[in-house]
């Protein structure tokens, strides 16, 4: 697996981060500069990375693109993680990749002072030989790909903060049909003012933490005013059981399926809120697809962005599980020291399931003094980790759910010999 | 040559001399060709057209261009 993340970058590193109750989130006074309501949000520290130790020297040197920069990052690490190596000469059929984001280009116009500019003043031979290729939606994909030679399915979905679940579970089924050994799943975002004013303007974001940015991001509490942006990628290489083990690869857990649907924008459905039908529906038969019993999930990685939307999505929960108060799942999400990574969320959130199933523990939900009143009608306070502790984690449910009405639901397990 | 480095596969351990033809010999992209001319725009300013771009061949006619724009 590889991860770069608001609070930490690679492995090792987001598992300290994940049980310290690290935040990543900071106070960024361009955004106060440019009038914007919500002046927080979360950005990778690049600068405590040396590109050159995970990218060719070209890319190192002229990759202007944020997400580019971090799915190839954390594509990179977790394809060594895999004990896997870039192929040098040859291309490598048997592996594939899918690595979606929201919008690359919103980076180019941060990074690369705007591209429009200079067509629009007629010098567009300004844009050099790289503006297309990094703008792309398909980018990420190709400049990962460009480090590590595969040959099998290439491919970029774009699914709004759905996009990192979607990709695990496209892979997933890439690999179930039998079309390739091996495929390498994850998204990602930049981060910045191009790409956060939009959803300022929609007033969607936390405007009330610009004085105290760690406790900004606050999924299920009482007081959430809004979501915290931030950028990042996660990825994780899965893998059939077959090939893995005749390599002997290292697991960190198995996948056994999942569900992906849409509410339609219908029966309460919008462009940004869920028809919880669906998503009930969603949850409902990724649990029937893996064969499991509710009963049996340790741990629910829901989406909780920090919005009114929580206590919504707790209550959607507990009716498609059948399960409340004291026997719901301890239920927790990245997003309080992370932020919401917009497309890059899903992967991220999907290595910190990995992560807690492998060392077995239940990781914090931090900044919650007050859970929202209406969660604590459906489920137990203690269901909800605001510290970080030792548990058995066998069976994680993941879901995120998207704008577009988009809802995706993944069953992840301790493999056991 | 520091501008030209970064665009050569194992820049680092070659030595760049004249009669080195830019693309057969130091293996660069032909893609980046237009970076490393827009790259010796921003570092000496000056304007290079389209035509010489097309007389560029080796690292001394890149050498030239920058000395004529430059003189």
């Amino acid at each position: 697996m590889g991860v770069v993340a608001s609070n930490a970058i690679g492995v090792p590193s987001f598992l300290e981060a994940l049980k310290q109750g690290k935040s990543g989130i900071q106070h960024w006074d361009e955004l106060n500069r440019l009038n914007l309501r919500s002046q927080i949000g979360g950005a990778p520290s690049l600068d405590t990375v040396e590109l050159s130790e995970y990218l060719p020297r070209l890319l190192a040197a002229k990759l202007t693109n944020k997400g580019i920069i971090y799915a190839c990052l954390a594509g990179v690490e977790a394809w060594r993680d895999a004990g896997l190596t870039p192929s040098e000469e040859k291309t490598d059929f048997n592996s594939g990749l899918i690595v979606g984001s929201g919008d690359l280009s919103f980076d180019s116009w941060i990074n690369r002072e705007m591209p429009v500019y200079p067509i629009d003043r007629g010098e567009s031979r300004k844009l050099g030989s790289r503006t297309i290729s990094e703008g792309m939606n398909s980018g990420a994909a190709a400049y990962l790909n460009s480090i590590l030679g595969l040959g099998s399915r290439i491919q970029s979905n774009s699914s709004a903060c759905v996009t990192g679940s979607e990709a695990t579970l496209m892979g997933y089924e890439y690999l179930a049909a039998g079309r390739a050994d091996r495929m390498l799943c994850g998204s990602t975002e930049g981060d910045g003012r191009y790409i956060w004013a939009g959803f300022d303007a929609m007033r969607v974001l936390c405007s009330d933490s610009n004085d105290n940015p760690t406790f900004g991001s606050r999924p299920m509490s009482a007081t959430s005013t809004g979501f915290v942006p931030s950028g990042g990628s996660g990825a994780l290489v899965l893998e059939t059981l077959e090939s893995a083990q005749k390599r002997n690869a290292k697991i960190y857990a198995e996948i056994l399926g999942g569900q992906v649907n849409s509410g339609g924008q219908r029966e309460g459905g919008t462009m940004t809120a869920p028809n919880s039908e669906a998503v009930i529906a969603c949850i409902k038969s990724a649990v029937n697809n893996t064969g499991i019993n509710p009963e049996e999930i340790d741990l629910i990685s829901g989406h909780l962005t920090s919005t009114k939307g929580d206590p919504i999505e707790i209550r959607n929960w507990s009716k498609a599980l059948g399960l409340k108060g004291g026997n719901f799942p301890h239920v927790n999400t990245p997003k309080s020291m992370i932020g919401h990574a917009i497309a890059g969320a899903g992967s991220i959130e999907l290595v910190a399931c990995a992560l807690q199933i492998q060392h077995d523990f239940v990781h914090t939900n931090i900044n919650l003094d007050q859970v929202h009143p209406e969660i604590l009608d459906v489920i137990d306070e203690d269901r909800i980790p605001k510290k970080s502790k030792d548990q058995e984690v066998n069976t994680v449910m993941k879901a995120n759910f998207g704008f577009g009405d988009l809802n995706c639901a993944l069953v992840l397990r301790k493999f056991k010999e | 040559m520091t501008i030209i480095k970064p665009f050569v596969p194992d820049g680092e351990s070659i030595d760049l001399s004249d009669n080195q033809d830019l693309i057969n010999d130091l293996k660069i992209n032909s893609a980046h060709i237009v970076d490393i001319v827009l790259d010796i725009e921003d570092k000496f300013d000056i304007n290079i057209e389209d035509d010489v771009i097309g007389e560029m061949n080796t690292v001394a006619d890149a050498v030239d261009v920058v000395m004529k724009k430059t003189a």
